[in-house]
């Protein structure tokens, strides 16, 4: 069973906090500059919740959760 | 629709090319060898008068549709997709790109001074497709001339184009996409925006944008008043009309050309005079595009530069002669790339300069193979990962560069250098510093 | 004799919880500055320097909620609950009473946006946000216009280095935003590339 949620990380916004892969590690790993690589495929459903909280998490409200209908 | 007396084409089989396909090398329909461009009655005796447009919005779009136009801007997007989605949506605007933001690109400035009512018309058949009231024309702000050109005939046709404005955008490569034009027009700086939405859902004061090239205006111009059947007697069948091309580099006479597509590269050439020496590369598509080996049978289209490892991109070609050093030019490109970058994201503001500083490296000579491992591992890092495809096109470029002069690559790595020119060859805009 | 009892209690409480709170909003000051500068001691995660700026700002809610109440209380204050969200409303000390109503109406709009922020969108929250910089002074002039304990020593030196230690952050904010950035445009200008001719 796998949700159609997707995480996306608006790149403009991103400043590089790192918040969301210290929440998510399973999901979000910093590059050499400590911008999150994100993973777009459906967040596994026990993931969800600290999904949201890395969304919450976010300084600058740059990383969402999204319902993803394909 | 027009009569049969106006005539839309003149072709002249090339006498020196006995290899040239059955689609003639030579088409005039944009760049019209001689006729009073300056003057509307000029333009309407050489082209016929527009036809009616009011409210035929979807008869228009329809022969849009059967036309196969698709854009000449760099995505090559179905044009008849853009409109049905723009109108669907209502209170739409249209923004004409003209800012031709490509250093190497001349395209768009020609037609613009050469052929602007021809522009201007199918700017008001836009209008007319999707709705529409009001209209901008974007140039950039160091193109005088064009936009002198278009401020007379704008004024000329007052009667016709009241909702119709000229705006100057600021002269940076990444001013020209999409959202960064429409972000401009929205008063914010010229650079990129976090899409969704797109300009087509929310752009212009929040309207459904639609956001068209100024050649593949042109087209729409002639769409509307010869029709599907007639636009598509130049061409393939899945790619029909003609194209505007500039060719930069070592060719005898650069400059910019028009070509039905499917033309070979070769003739493409050789309508700039042929090139006089021994050839290395061409770049194809811009400084966004990819390098490939000078195989001039390639013809020139979408699927033709696909199976070369390439695609139309920004329209232009440049020829790389063997005496110029090819990673040379790929680290000055890229160099230049990094500063234009807008800035805005990380992997761009500081992937981009990495790899140029790699680049440069291995165009020195002497470089270690650290070099390429530094590339390799900086690419995932920036594709994909800024908000435009500005670092995408970069990292492409290096990837062509490295695959097509891997002996070159090799030759830098040993301390050598095949090449014997000292001084550059493509052209590079000066760095200018605003954004506003 | 009881109702005085209980007046002092109250006056008590009201000065305490001052303090208090007046403390934790350099706290929260100081942690807010700590998560933009990215203050990483020995690779603790960043999130857990902005859930304590998070925690400590709902804690100092408290305390300004106890100080709050006990000066409506208290007799002696003649502070009415209006007051405490409009200033100048009080009587005695009212300009003293109108700057710390000031402070708690930023306070308040700080909690409720930051609570909020999914539904209220980045710029609004951001917007709000600044005017932080405004709460904590307007609540330390507040402290020390009040009279009470403003004369005593201690006060004067537990503000002083209130003062001190944000003044300080500050600097560390203005100064010091090291990883991270994106600083293309401070970078020093690329060598200007030669015009070449084109078509």
């Amino acid at each position: 069973m796998s949700t159609n949620e997707h995480l996306r990380v608006d790149p403009i916004q991103c400043d590089a906090y790192g918040h969301c892969a210290e929440f998510l590690p399973e999901l979000i790993e910093l590059d050499e500059w400590g911008y999150p690589i994100v993973d777009d495929r459906p967040v596994p459903p026990e993931l969800v919740r600290d999904a949201r909280r890395a969304v919450n998490a976010c300084p600058r409200l740059a990383l969402v959760l999204e319902r993803r209908t394909l | 629709m027009t009569t049969a007396g106006a005539v839309e084409e003149r072709t002249r089989p090339e006498a020196d090319s006995p290899r040239t396909t059955s689609a003639p090398s030579s088409v005039r329909r944009l760049l019209p060898g001689s006729h009073d461009a300056a003057t509307w009655a000029g333009h309407v005796e050489r082209y016929g008068p527009l036809p009616w447009l009011t409210g035929r919005a979807e008869a228009l779009r329809a022969e849009v549709a059967d036309s196969g136009l698709s854009g000449r801007g760099g995505a090559g997007f179905p044009t008849a997709v853009k409109l049905e989605s723009v109108a669907a949506r209502g209170n739409a605007v249209v923004v004409a790109n003209g800012t031709e933001g490509e250093p190497a690109s001349a395209k768009d400035k020609i037609l613009m001074r050469r052929n602007p009512h021809l522009v201007l018309d199918g700017v008001l058949v836009a209008m007319a497709a999707v709705g529409a009231r009001e209209a901008v024309v974007a140039v950039a702000r160091k193109d005088a001339s064009s936009r002198a050109r278009l401020e007379a005939i704008l004024r000329e046709r007052r009667a016709q184009t009241g909702a119709i404005r000229l705006a100057e955008v600021p002269d940076r490569f990444v001013a020209g996409e999409e959202s960064a034009l429409v972000h401009w027009l929205n008063g914010g700086p010229a650079k990129p925006t976090f899409t969704p939405p797109r300009p087509f859902e929310r752009g212009f004061g929040g309207r459904p944008t639609l956001v068209q090239n100024v050649e593949t205006l042109a087209n729409l111009g002639l769409v509307a008043r010869y029709g599907a059947g007639r636009f598509r007697a130049v061409g393939t069948e899945d790619e029909p009309g003609s194209v505007l091309v500039t060719v930069v580099g070592a060719v005898r006479r650069p400059g910019v050309v028009e070509v039905a597509l499917g033309t070979p590269l070769r003739s493409v050439l050789e309508r700039c005079g042929g090139v006089p020496e021994p050839q290395r590369a061409l770049l194809v598509g811009g400084y966004f595009g990819t390098w490939i080996p000078p195989t001039l049978d390639v013809p020139l289209s979408r699927a033709g530069l696909r199976q070369a490892g390439a695609a139309l991109g920004a329209r232009t070609i440049a020829v790389l002669p063997q005496r110029v050093c090819p990673l040379a030019e790929t680290a000055r490109i890229v160099r230049y790339l990094a500063a234009e970058s807008a800035g805005q994201c990380g992997p761009c503001v500081f992937g981009l300069p990495a790899v140029a500083d790699s680049m440069a490296a291995l165009a020195r000579g002497g470089a270690q193979a650290a070099a390429l491992r530094r590339i390799s591992a900086l690419t995932p890092q920036v594709l994909g990962r800024g908000a435009c495809a500005h670092p995408d096109g970069a990292v492409r470029l290096v990837a062509s560069a490295l695959t097509v002069f891997a002996d070159e690559v090799d030759h830098h790595l040993a301390g050598s250098c095949t090449a014997s020119a000292d001084a550059p060859l493509l052209p590079i805009a000066h760095e200018t510093e605003s954004w506003r | 004799m009881n109702a005085l009892v209980t007046s002092k209690a109250i006056w008590y409480v009201m000065r305490g919880s001052g303090v208090v709170s007046l403390l934790l909003l350099t706290g929260v000051v100081a942690l807010g500055i700590a998560t933009s500068v990215r203050w990483r001691p020995r690779e603790l995660p960043g999130f857990v320097t902005a859930g304590l700026h998070r925690s400590v700002a709902l804690l100092s809610v408290v305390f300004v909620v106890l100080h709050v109440a006990s000066a409506v209380l208290d007799p002696y204050a003649v502070v009415g609950v209006a007051a405490v969200f409009v200033p100048l409303l009080a009587g005695k000390s009212a300009v003293w009473v109108g700057v710390g109503a000031l402070s708690v109406d930023l306070v308040a709009a700080l909690i409720v946006s930051s609570l909020l922020r999914p539904y209220l969108g980045r710029r609004l929250w951001s917007g709000v946000h600044w005017l932080a910089y405004a709460a904590w002074p307007l609540a330390l002039a507040h402290g020390l216009g009040m009279g009470s304990d403003a004369r005593t020593l201690w006060l004067r030196l537990l503000a002083a280095s209130c003062v001190a230690g944000v003044l300080a952050l500050l600097a560390w904010r203005v100064h010091g935003r090291t990883e991270g950035t994106k600083r293309l445009e401070r970078r020093p200008r690329p060598r200007r590339l030669a015009e070449e001719s084109g078509a």
